[in-house]
């Protein structure tokens, strides 16, 4: 599935990174804490979290995620604003509280990490 | 590879400033792009993402300062990082999955959940860890770049 389909399917707002949207997500991984979200999230990942800080930026951009979407319509901090759009990570809002975000795009056909 | 053996290996140093969370992964960031640069494969930049960008995180939250220093060859990836700061009490406690000493601040940026140290473990093939404490950190890790650790 293509990023763009879940901006459109899930209107998510697009802060940063429009340029990127044509990118191919091979799945989803949630998390607040950046350690975890970096030892198990996936290339390509949708990654879902409330974190607004100028660090989910460095993190996106290691592990090559396809986008970071904040949850419960967080605003990102003016810096992470900033630093996505020199790394070119897209940046996105969901107005939807994080589970039922995740609950939606699951069933939507973005896939964890776990295959079953 | 694409470039010629005789320029390995090369070193370059970085200097942490602790507690400055703003740049914070800025210099995994550099180092990425370092090996990108060379050729190396995915795996093995993925995994050196992963532990360099953990050992910058434990200078910046416990640390004054440090320095990175980064030794590139064809076989493999060395890293050693030397810090000024509170040092770790009981290294083999530290190492635990979970554990942790971060204190709120940290923790609501998202640091501190005790799982640095042992991501660190997990993506290199050799790991050493010595500290004093109230004086600082030596964390040396190596991955090798042919038949490494597959995770």
């Amino acid at each position: 599935m293509k990023l763009e389909t879940l901006v459109q399917s899930f209107e998510l707002e697009v802060k940063t990174g429009s340029d990127q949207l044509h990118q191919e997500v091979t799945g989803g991984y949630a998390g607040d804490l950046l350690s975890d979200v970096i030892a198990h999230s996936a290339r390509g990942n949708v990654w879902i979290t409330i974190q607004t800080h100028p660090n989910i930026v460095a993190v996106a951009s290691l592990k090559d995620l396809a986008a970071i979407i904040l949850a419960g319509g967080r605003e990102p901090d003016p810096e992470t604003l900033k630093k996505a759009a020199e790394e070119g990570i897209p940046l996105l809002i969901s107005l939807l509280p994080a589970f039922e975000l995740i609950g939606r795009l699951y069933q939507a056909g973005v896939p964890g990490i776990v295959s079953c | 590879m694409d470039q010629t053996e005789e320029k390995y290996p090369f070193y370059e140093t970085f200097h942490i400033e602790g507690g400055n969370f703003t740049h914070a992964g800025s210099i995994s960031s550099r180092i990425k792009r370092i090996l990108k640069n060379e050729g190396f494969p995915n795996q093995v930049i993925r995994r050196m993402a992963i532990a360099t960008f953990e050992a910058e995180m434990n200078v910046i939250c416990y640390a004054r300062w440090g320095i990175l220093n980064l030794l590139v060859s064809t076989d493999f990836l060395k890293v050693v990082v030397d810090d000024e700061g509170v040092g770790i009490h009981d290294v083999n406690q530290a190492m635990k999955e979970g554990f942790s000493t971060a204190d709120e601040r940290i923790r609501e940026l998202g640091f501190g959940a005790g799982m640095g140290l042992s991501n660190i473990k997990k993506v290199t093939d050799e790991m050493l860890l010595t500290s004093v404490v109230n004086q600082g950190t030596h964390l040396e890790f190596t991955i090798n770049v042919v038949n490494g650790n597959p995770a």
